[in-house]
């Protein structure tokens, strides 16, 4: 395990539309560092007064790809970082970053499964990390991921996910749309709820590791439900994001 | 504090892995798979469950057992305040454990 982080300057190598609110940031690093699935990075903006913002920003990309790392951040109405991100950084900019950060919220396939994943929104972003990287190495741990979002243009990564879903490898999706469904969507239509949670765990098993990600809600929401499905609390580990993050 | 309604203090509410940037500055760790002891109920957990409250000058970090105050952390601009009143003691694994 690394020690002390440093800041270093990233430089913006391609940026990705995802949906109407989400970008992918595609960063190279002159000191890149494996990370470990899950884990984030700290973008650190400063004006020319000094004044400086300061957010994480979850790694979307798999640790096998080497000396750069997708950041895929939404735009937050008002957000310092996010805004700046999405509507003034172009390829060829320089920001500050350091990491990787983080050891809590990390999987990787020789920790085994099986594995359960539960989104909502940008939540999805580690959990696509943990997902890619198992895809990387061949890994065929049996992989269910809940995904909850609001309506069908808010899914992030939908495309990349039905080919790996399609593809042999023992992953299974399944969304959940919580305001707005695509037309003759015979799918999850509602927040996620004990009965949603029983049907996607249950054939899982008592020994799935879960993780969960999104706002703050919903993550407690899924993980007193998960505890209900008797899991217990060392299987369930959650991340929640918020509006903003430390300053 | 009274966490038991949705109010504003709530919605903003982060976990342990939102504080791990400022928490390797001063450890020179990744401090969120390392377990700490809550001081006034005893649950013991990895820093990462933790609850963190941020929208503030300083951080907060809470215990998800009984919501007490573990440690508070206050950056300056030449100085970092840490407050651990409500932790019993940190649990540091060493690097060769993984």
């Amino acid at each position: 395990m690394r020690g002390l982080l440093e800041w270093q300057i990233a430089t913006v190598k391609s940026i990705q539309q995802e949906t109407p609110k989400a970008k992918t940031f595609t960063l190279v690093l002159p000191n890149w560092f494996q990370h470990k699935p899950g884990q984030h990075y700290d973008v650190r903006l400063t004006a020319s007064d000094g004044y400086q913002a300061q957010r994480s920003y979850s790694i979307a990309s798999e640790p096998e790809r080497r000396g750069e790392i997708d950041l895929t951040v939404e735009w937050i109405e008002d957000g310092e970082v996010s805004s700046y991100m999405h509507e003034v950084l172009t390829v060829g900019d320089r920001i500050e970053v350091r990491g990787p950060i983080g050891g809590y919220f990390v999987w990787e396939a020789n920790l085994g499964g099986p594995l359960l994943l539960i989104a909502g929104g940008s939540g999805i972003v580690p959990l696509m990390s943990m997902i890619r990287h198992r895809s990387a190495v061949g890994s065929t741990i049996p992989v269910r991921l809940l995904y909850s979002s609001r309506t069908p243009e808010d899914v992030i990564y939908y495309d990349e996910l039905m080919k790996l879903q399609n593809s042999k490898g023992r992953l299974e999706i399944f969304h959940t749309f919580t305001r707005q469904t695509p037309p003759g969507w015979t799918g999850y239509s509602r927040r996620i709820d004990s009965q949603m949670l029983a049907e996607v765990a249950g054939p899982l098993g008592s020994k799935a590791q879960a993780y969960v990600c999104g706002p703050t809600l919903l993550v407690e929401a899924v993980a007193n439900g998960l505890l209900q499905q008797g899991l217990a609390p060392n299987q369930i580990r959650t991340e929640r994001f918020g509006p903003t993050a430390i300053s | 504090m009274d966490m038991t309604q949705t109010d504003i203090n709530r919605s903003f509410m982060l976990d342990g892995n939102a504080a791990a940037g400022i928490l390797n500055e001063i450890f020179a760790l990744e401090m969120t798979s390392n377990s700490i002891e809550c001081a006034h109920c005893g649950r013991e957990g990895e820093m990462g469950t933790l609850l963190a409250f941020t929208q503030a000058p300083g951080v907060v970090l809470r215990c998800p057992g009984c919501e007490n105050i573990i440690m508070r952390i206050v950056q300056l601009p030449d100085a970092i305040y840490l407050d651990l009143r409500g932790a019993v003691y940190l649990r540091l694994k060493r690097a060769s454990a993984g």
